[in-house]
């Protein structure tokens, strides 16, 4: 049977976490993708591999995202597909949840394995478990994990694009304003290293002083614990862990951050884990590949010296 | 204005959950219960609506064992007027949840109701939207800030990348993120006075929702663990591990 696989874009290209849920999405039959946004994204979904055909839902509320119209869309393609997945992005976890009650589905987020048709494997607890559930839902409704799946190419195939309705206007929402932050780092979700700061930095200078010239050296993404966020050493954005970002990149520093379990729960399935924290007991030792125990004002300075 | 706020009782966040050996679940007994601190953050939102004067009343309702009227109690400790308590042997799913929850909302019409966005045992993130989608009404999920005029509700929302604002108009679903404000501590004399606040209790199954699980839970088993590492005595030593022993530099 099909597959319907929601995507989204970011400046005419799609999403590297869309990129995954079409990779465990290729696991259910035909894929066919909905996106919606301009004629450019909807080009860029055309030329993903393996996929069908491509929904194409052009006009301003959709492309904007918000919920209701799209989660509508969505449901009034859902009758030809068995699976209905996205990724576990904030706008996954905002539509998919809609989605599902309004088929009348539990949905299933966060899927790390696909075990069968019916069957997937997600974190609990803050990660502490995995659980593995079976679905007696005639429809799955689904949000990947992005970090557990190899992204398809952007490049290869060629599907046909069909248009889909405007969706109806309606005043119950719209939006305000958005504040994307410009950054010429790598995406957290996607780079390759990531240097997290946490509250040891004490400041929102030391963030920009000492940690993001580390970063920069590295060509790495900047993330950061709750405590830096809510301190405001850093947006909101950065944040990484069980109600942040999940990241599972090469290289992981954590840099003056405890390692509470909220925030393991967001970074531990990273390749190697290097802390530096001046407290010995601190329990990010416990998950890392590397401890260096030492003061981060000196300790840093020094690693970006010497790399 | 009237505002619903569903609390859940789940497994303090300070406490690392371990699965239970015959891999059938989470190991929850004897452990320390809380309310979920998203919800914390929910009931912080709608008492101090009231406070403002824009609300008239807080509503908290919770879905679980009896236990769960102490979480009730804790919700109106810190300000909510009342509780309904809706009793189940099983834990029911965000769906299940979302459909009780839509037969409370029947009865009470609330202008506004606020979730948190995640309870920390399930990790679902889903219920809000579940409900708003099952009473077709917006949506506004992941708050860090809230303001209500003219029959709309302007919040504004934590996504990728940053923040958007959007306005929905009330009646309306809002889910309460970490930054939308910082819970306070009940104190003991509205702890003393909260034992004295309504507290309806209604069985589920006298409500007319299938609350029946729709996953089944084939088995729940610990992550890997990671292999233990070592410390560095230096930064030096660090970048030549990193470099000729992980190659990630
Ligand atoms: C519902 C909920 C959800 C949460 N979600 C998340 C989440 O998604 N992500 C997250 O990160 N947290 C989350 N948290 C918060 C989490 O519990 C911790 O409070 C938080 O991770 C702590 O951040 P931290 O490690 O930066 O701060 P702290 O725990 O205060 O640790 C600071 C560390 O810096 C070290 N340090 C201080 N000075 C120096 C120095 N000069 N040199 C070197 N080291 C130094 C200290 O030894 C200490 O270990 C959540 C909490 C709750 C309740
Ligand atoms: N059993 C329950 N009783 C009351 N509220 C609940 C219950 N389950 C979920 N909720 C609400 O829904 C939110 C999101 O939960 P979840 O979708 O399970 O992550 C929680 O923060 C609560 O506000």
């Amino acid at each position: 049977m099909a597959v319907l696989v929601i995507l989204e874009s970011e400046a005419g290209q799609i999403r590297q976490a869309s990129r995954s849920a079409v990779a465990a999405a290729s696991k259910h039959g035909e894929i066919d993708v909905l996106i919606a946004g301009d004629e450019a994204a909807a080009q860029a979904a055309a030329k993903l591999p393996g996929v069908r055909t491509v929904l194409h839902a052009p006009g301003k509320e959709i492309s904007e995202g918000l919920a209701e119209p799209l989660a509508s869309l969505i449901v009034a393609s859902a009758t030809a597909y068995d699976h209905i997945v996205s990724a576990s992005t904030a706008a996954g976890k905002n539509i998919m949840p809609r989605v599902a009650a309004l088929l009348d589905v539990q949905i299933i987020p966060d899927v790390v394995a696909v075990v069968d048709s019916d069957t997937f494997v997600r974190p609990i607890y803050a990660g502490n478990a995995l659980a593995t559930v079976c679905s007696s839902d005639a429809k799955k409704v689904l949000t990947i994990r992005s970090t557990a799946f190899e992204p398809v190419p952007a490049e290869g195939g060629s599907a046909a694009i069909v248009p889909m309705p405007a969706a109806p206007a309606s005043d119950a929402s719209r939006i305000v304003s958005v504040t994307v932050a410009q950054s010429e780092r790598p995406e957290l979700d996607t780079a390759r290293i990531v240097v997290s700061g946490g509250r040891g930095l004490k400041g929102s200078e030391a963030f920009h002083d000492v940690l993001e010239p580390l970063a920069d050296r590295l060509g790495a993404a900047v993330g950061a614990s709750r405590a830096a966020v809510d301190e405001g050493y850093a947006p909101n954005d950065l944040q990484v862990g069980q109600t942040g970002k999940i990241v599972a990149p090469e290289l992981y520093l954590a840099v003056g951050i405890s390692g509470a379990i909220q925030h393991l729960a967001g970074m531990k399935d990273s390749k190697i884990i290097v802390a530096i924290n001046k407290d010995a007991e601190a329990p990010i030792f416990q998950v890392a590949d590397y401890g260096l125990v030492g003061d981060l004002f000196e300790v840093i300075p020094q690693l970006t010296a010497a790399l | 204005m009237k505002i619903l706020v569903p609390v859940k009782r789940v497994v303090d966040f300070n406490i690392k959950v371990r699965v239970k050996s015959d891999g059938t679940g989470a190991e929850t007994a004897g452990l320390k219960m809380s309310m979920n601190p998203f919800d914390e953050i929910a009931v912080e939102e709608a008492v101090r609506l009231k406070e403002k004067g824009v609300a008239t009343e807080v509503i908290a309702v919770s879905i679980g064992e009896p236990k769960a009227q102490d979480t009730l109690r804790t919700a109106m400790a810190m300000g909510a007027d009342r509780g309904i308590l809706i009793t189940t042997e099983t834990s029911p799913e965000p769906l299940a949840v979302a459909k009780l929850l839509q037969v409370i909302v029947g009865r009470e019409n609330p202008d506004l109701i606020i979730l948190g966005k995640q309870a920390i045992d399930d990790d679902m993130n889903a219920t809000g939207q579940m409900l708003a989608g099952l009473l077709g009404r917006p949506q506004a999920t992941f708050a860090s800030k809230i303001e209500i005029a003219d029959g709309r509700a302007e919040v504004s929302r934590e996504i990728d990348g940053g923040v958007e604002t959007i306005s929905i108009a009330l009646p309306a679903i809002v889910t309460a993120d970490l930054r939308l404000n910082e819970p306070r501590y009940a104190s003991l004399p509205n702890i003393m006075k909260a034992k004295k606040k309504p507290l309806e209790t209604i069985d589920a199954a006298s409500l007319p929702v299938d609350i029946k699980p729709r996953l089944t839970v084939v088995s729940v088993v610990e992550p890997s663990e990671r292999k233990p590492g070592v410390k560095v005595a230096s930064v030096a030593e660090l970048v030549e591990k990193l470099r000729n022993e992980a190659k990630v530099i």
